[in-house]
């Protein structure tokens, strides 16, 4: 079976090479794959109807989850993979015709149909629910591509979207109904379920499993397209003719009828299932039958009449008697074998006549005879005239039913059976239609136009509706097939004593039965509707609307679409504003909330004066005013250097609690900063507008406050509920003994938390490059011309001066005397335009450049034992060149800087991960640290700690992010400010990188030397 | 365990004005605002410390509980100078943005104010199109089958108008026109 199962999808596999190379004629080739196993399945006969009455194949599949690609072939299995295997194989016979060579997409086509074959046999043979579930679902999928084969037809892509939508919605009720059943039952083996079925019916959980069997019949019910789910099927008749006779004939509505077939042995007695099964399988009956005489297209009149055929079906199936079984079966195989003839007859009309409306149609009995003859073996089954498959099964229909009613069912066992029988009337009525329609001549329409058939085109419905006359003639093997499927209920029966043979025989002559007489009211009144046919259809258009499972479909996903057009329009602003006010109420009511429910004291501990440093208060008050006063600044340098308030308020902070190393650290990020911001902003308005004011104002006030607010007494709560002896008090032993240092902030940071500080370096030098893309654009610009190649006095120069004013003629006063060719104090000092130019500046930075630079080379070294490190270091270094910057210009800087910042970012970071591998190599731990004492000529005893290393590390990303803010914010926006005269910067991104280009540096180097 | 209040009301009136800066539009103040809630997240990790100490450089005759805690202030080290690239990395935004679109403001999100301004029409779902009675149309409308050819003048019902069949035959043929494609490939 598995092979079977695998050697269908692989073709499917290799199909569309198989359609490049053969063209349509590669469906023969998929046809050979359902059509040797249909061969094999005919071998397995014997062994299927032995005495163990199945065989079974199992492989483990997923053991944890008790999933297990479990198959099993009984009898009703083999009767199912019968119709399967062989309606699938002619249906691609069929296709090799039907379609052209130059149809696009066969190939897929082509694939999905042999797929969908192979599905449907996994479906009908798993033994595990979970694993029919999946092949279930699969037939879903694949029908959704088949049905919407006609890729660029609007109503193609809407009737299998619909098809989707609502098979796949009853799916997802069956799988919830199979793991409802499966979790009851302690397995999901389906065979096992069944034989305890009974126990499981009566047993404690029998509300549950009644549930269960509801859900799962939900399932089956939309995809078998019953009432109230009918009306995708129509929809479906979309597909191309031979998918409708293979998905809505033979293959897939089948699957729901066996589901109920598969479970009505075990649980055709619990509380819901007769209701619903009868119920439903009659009014399908009903309203398909009725609905199906309202169609001017054969093709629908068809699909109508399938609908019908499937609630007569499920009623059978669903009955859960031996007869009825039986019966139900028998008549599974008939309407296979004559909707399939039916449909291909049509898609023959379609093909042959382009039309399918029976107004056109005309004459065709006339052009075809033996499409004629082959459509009327169909139609005459489908009513069920004798001598064909469908009298031999709707006479033991009717037998179970007389049974049935007769066996003290009361009125509803009566009213199911006129039920019936009105819809076999209705059945004969359209079967009538649907052959007058398709090939009578009509008065006032002229012949249609019919091309001649092919034999090969005519094969497969000749073929089907050869067997239909056969079956008819000789039930017996039909007989013989099912009967072990029918004494599954027997055998429940048997036990009250039943007799065991009550399932009856297929045959084509009872004798004078009830039966018989209902077949012979139908016919007669059958054949009334089809004469009086004009009267019927006036009777019809009287009557109003139904309400139209359609359009209720069409309101709901309407619905649903306005539901969430309306949510995301409420939600999703699009207001950044809107967003966090949201998130931050949120954050602040919740803990409020919790807060005053738990009702807790406030913890001990509380103080507002810090005896070791109560100059804190002062500090404290320093920072709350520069905080507001950077709320109200409508100076946006103001407000700037107000938030520098705060901050440098916190470095005293810092130093006011004990921490030297965080205040020197803040107190130099404070200011580059500043300097940052200035260079950054220099080119925006001074004016800081208040934008969201009015009640929005009021809004951002309290949100602020009681944000503010929740934090203070959450960090009170939080603090207060400390309890354990705190980690750090073992730091300083740590740090000295096992770092090898004195400060204990710089080794933790170096060697007991490295790993947060490498991560840390990284986000630097992400953030660096960040900068520079963001300003440069074309890749970092780590590329700019020495010093040497610029002229004396061009940078920072304006242009746009107006003539004639006293300013004027004192710059070029200046001019004259400044512009010196000499190097006077900086490298680069005489680039500058002279009245950019400051001599005091310029000799002071010539002054304290390299004692900084020493100082911070310092900080880093001795950062191990006293305050200082990477970071004070690096960041006194990029203050350095800040001032450099300042004096001397862009130029100056890269004279400061031999090695690009890109460069350095990368140098700092491999130093950085080298420090941290490299005791690995040596046999230790990642980042593990070594004391190295040596003795130097001048320095005596050195005590050398190895994550110095990492620290130098540090200290080079840092004056690499630095310096990428310096070039980015300061020295490219100078340039943007020099291309375009005037006092704003260029327009044109692209253009800063065009000016370089003119100096002779290709466009492509600007973006080399990126971290 | 002590709660220092002054550093802890100190950080409530930081996040106050942090929070208030950051509802704002302007990017400028949005900017401040994430500045002052780094601060004032700073001092709650710093308030986490406990007492003031003497500063973590470790002396053999120093009791451990007697150092201002060295955890939070490495942590604190860290926070301050990532702060720092964040900053440099929005003032680099703010630049650009100033550059290219001569506007320090946050706005707000087109798109999303046009998706709730959809109207849940979609013609792929909604549209009223001809009931089709044959997968070959263009069967009929070959111009070598005489007898085939449709009447011209014949008409079908395509939503509200009715329009010439052929038309509606061609519609539905790959390439067809009767959607409009928007700029991004969707439909208007």
């Amino acid at each position: 079976m598995i092979t079977v199962l695998a050697v269908h999808f692989a073709v499917a596999a290799v199909a569309p090479f198989l359609f490049r190379r053969l063209g349509r004629n590669a469906f023969f080739v998929l046809a050979a794959v359902p059509a040797g196993s249909f061969v094999w399945l005919v071998l397995q006969h014997g062994a299927v109807y032995s005495d163990a009455g199945s065989t079974a194949v199992t492989l483990p599949w997923i053991p944890d989850l008790r999933l297990e690609l479990a198959f099993r072939m009984d009898a009703l299995a083999w009767v199912m993979s019968l119709l399967v295997l062989g309606v699938g194989a002619l249906v691609l016979v069929y296709c090799a015709r039907y379609f052209k060579d130059k149809d696009s997409y066969l190939g897929g086509f082509g694939a999905q149909l042999l797929a969908f074959a192979g599905a449907m046999f996994g479906l009908i043979t798993a033994d595990d629910l979970l694993l029919m579930f999946i092949f279930w679902e699969l037939t879903t999928v694949l029908s959704y591509l088949l049905i919407g084969y006609a890729r660029t037809r609007l109503s193609a892509r809407r009737s299998a979207l619909q098809a989707l939508v609502v098979t796949t919605a009853g799916g997802l009720a069956m799988l919830v109904g199979l793991i409802m059943l499966g979790a009851t039952a302690g397995t999901y083996r389906i065979s096992t379920i069944l034989q305890m079925a009974p126990e499981l019916v009566t047993g404690p959980a029998a509300a549950a499993v009644a549930a269960a069997v509801v859900l799962v019949l939900v399932g089956a019910i939309t995809k078998s397209a019953l009432v109230p789910f009918h009306f995708w099927l129509p929809g479906a008749m979309a597909a191309p003719t031979p998918v409708s006779a293979y998905l809505h004939a033979a293959a897939m509505v089948k699957a729901g009828i066996y589901l109920v077939a598969r479970l009505a042995p075990g649980f055709a007695e619990t509380a819901f299932w007769l209701p619903v099964v009868l119920g439903l399988g009659l009014a399908t009956m009903l309203v398909g039958g009725y609905r199906a005489l309202r169609q001017t297209d054969i093709k629908l009149i068809l699909a109508y009449g399938t609908v019908s055929q499937l609630g007569f079906l499920t009623m059978v199936v669903g009955l859960g008697k031996p007869d009825a079984a039986l019966a139900g079966l028998a008549l599974l195989l008939a309407h296979g074998l004559f909707k399939a003839t039916l449909f291909l007859v049509v898609g023959i009309i379609d093909h042959q006549a382009g039309t399918r409306d029976i107004r056109k149609l005309s004459g065709v009995y006339r052009s075809s005879r033996a499409l004629a003859v082959v459509a009327a073996i169909g139609a005459a089954s489908m009513a069920g005239v004798p001598p064909l498959a469908g009298f031999v099964a709707k006479e033991s229909v009717f037998e179970a039913f007389v049974h049935h009613a007769g066996a003290g069912t009361g009125p509803w066992g009566l009213v199911i059976l006129l039920g019936l029988v009105l819809g076999s009337i209705l059945t004969f009525a359209y079967s009538a239609r649907f052959m007058w329609g398709a090939f009578a001549v009509k008065s006032g329409v002229p012949a249609t136009r019919f091309k001649a058939v092919k034999p090969a085109f005519l094969a497969a419905p000749a073929l089907l509706s050869l067997l239909t006359l056969l079956y008819g003639v000789w039930p017996a093997p039909v007989d013989a097939w099912i009967q072990p499927y029918a004494a599954l209920f027997a055998a429940h029966a048997g036990a009250e004593g039943v007799d065991p043979d009550a399932a009856g025989h297929l045959a084509l002559w009872h004798g004078f039965t009830p039966a018989l007489g209902l077949t012979a009211i139908t016919f007669a009144l059958g054949l009334a509707m089809f004469y009086g046919r004009n009267a019927v259809s006036r009777a019809q258009a009287l009557v109003p609307g139904w309400i139209d499972g359609d359009r209720t479909y069409q309101l709901a996903i309407g619905a649903l679409d306005d539901a969430a057009v309306w949510v995301t329009g409420r939600t999703q602003r699009g207001s950044l504003f809107f967003y966090l006010a949201v998130i931050l109420t949120v954050a602040f009511v919740l803990p409020l909330t919790a807060m005053l429910l738990a009702n807790k004291p406030l913890p001990g501990g509380l103080y507002f004066i810090d005896p070791g440093s109560p100059l804190q208060l002062v500090a404290g008050a320093g920072i709350v005013i520069g905080a507001l006063a950077a709320v109200r600044a409508n100076k946006r340098f103001l407000a700037v250097l107000m938030v520098s308030v705060t901050g440098y308020g916190i470095a005293l902070m810092f130093a006011l609690q004990g921490a030297p190393d965080l205040a020197l650290t803040q107190m130099l990020v404070e200011t580059i900063i500043l300097v940052a911001f200035v260079l950054a902003m220099r080119s925006l308005p001074a004016e800081l507008r208040d934008r969201t004011g009015g009640k929005y104002r009021v809004i951002r006030v309290i949100i602020g406050a009681a944000f503010g607010l929740t934090m203070v007494f959450v960090a009170i709560y939080a603090l207060g509920s400390r309890v354990a002896t705190p980690v750090s008090l073992e730091f300083p032993r740590l740090a000295y003994e096992g770092g090898g240092g004195l400060n204990v902030v710089n080794v933790t940071l170096v060697d007991i938390r490295a790993w947060d500080t490498f991560g840390e370096i990284s986000v630097l030098a992400l953030a660096a490059t960040g900068v520079a893309s963001l300003i440069f654009v074309r890749g970092r610009g780590d590329r700019i011309g020495p010093s040497s190649s610029v002229a004396e006095g061009t940078v920072g120069r304006r242009t746009d001066q107006a003539a004639h004013t006293r300013d004027n003629a004192a710059l070029a006063l200046s001019r004259r005397f400044a512009a010196s060719t000499r190097d006077a104090w900086l490298v680069a000092g005489r680039t500058m335009a002279p009245e950019r130019r400051s001599i005091i500046f310029e000799v002071v930075t010539r002054l304290i450049f390299h004692s900084m630079i020493v100082f911070s080379i310092y900080l880093l070294l001795a950062g191990h034992n006293l305050p200082g490190g990477g970071f004070a270091g690096g960041l006194t270094a990029g203050l350095a060149l800040t001032i450099r910057y300042l004096a001397g210009g862009r130029f100056e800087l890269r004279e400061a800087t031999p090695v690009s910042a890109g460069a350095l970012l990368g140098i700092g970071l491999a130093t950085a991960a080298a420090s941290g591998v490299a005791p690995l190599l040596l046999g230790g731990q990642v980042f593990q640290s070594a004391v190295i004492e040596l003795w130097l000529p001048v320095f005596g005893d050195i005590k050398f700690v190895t994550s110095t290393i990492f620290d130098i590390g540090v200290y080079i990303v840092v004056v690499g992010l630095a310096l990428d803010v310096l070039r980015s914010l300061g020295a490219e926006i100078d340039e943007h400010f020099e291309e375009q005269p005037g006092e704003q910067p260029a327009d044109e991104p692209a253009e800063p990188s065009e000016g370089r280009e003119a100096d002779g540096v290709p466009a492509k180097t600007t973006a080399k030397g990126s971290a | 365990m002590s709660v220092n209040l002054t550093l802890l009301t100190v950080m409530g009136a930081l996040y106050a004005c942090g929070i208030y800066l950051i509802l704002e539009r302007s990017l400028t103040r949005v900017l401040l605002g994430l500045m002052l809630l780094a601060n004032a997240t700073n001092l709650l990790i710093l308030a986490t410390g406990g007492y003031a100490g003497l500063a973590p450089l470790f002396n053999k005759d120093t009791a451990a509980g007697d150092y201002s805690d060295p955890l939070p202030q490495a942590l604190i080290l860290t926070s301050i100078v990532i702060s720092f690239a964040v900053t440099a990395f929005m003032l680099g935004i703010i630049y650009r943005t100033w550059v290219l679109a001569r506007q320090d403001e946050i706005q707000d999100d087109a798109e999303d104010r046009r998706v709730a301004e959809t109207p849940s029409f979609d013609a792929e779902d909604d549209a009223v199109i001809p009931a089709e009675t044959s997968e070959f149309p263009l069967v009929a409308a070959d111009p070598t089958d005489a007898a085939g050819t449709p009447d011209p003048t014949e008409t079908v019902q395509a939503g509200a108008r009715r329009m010439p069949a052929t038309d509606a035959a061609a519609e539905e043929q790959p390439g067809s026109r009767n959607i409009t494609p928007g700029p991004e490939g969707g439909t208007k």
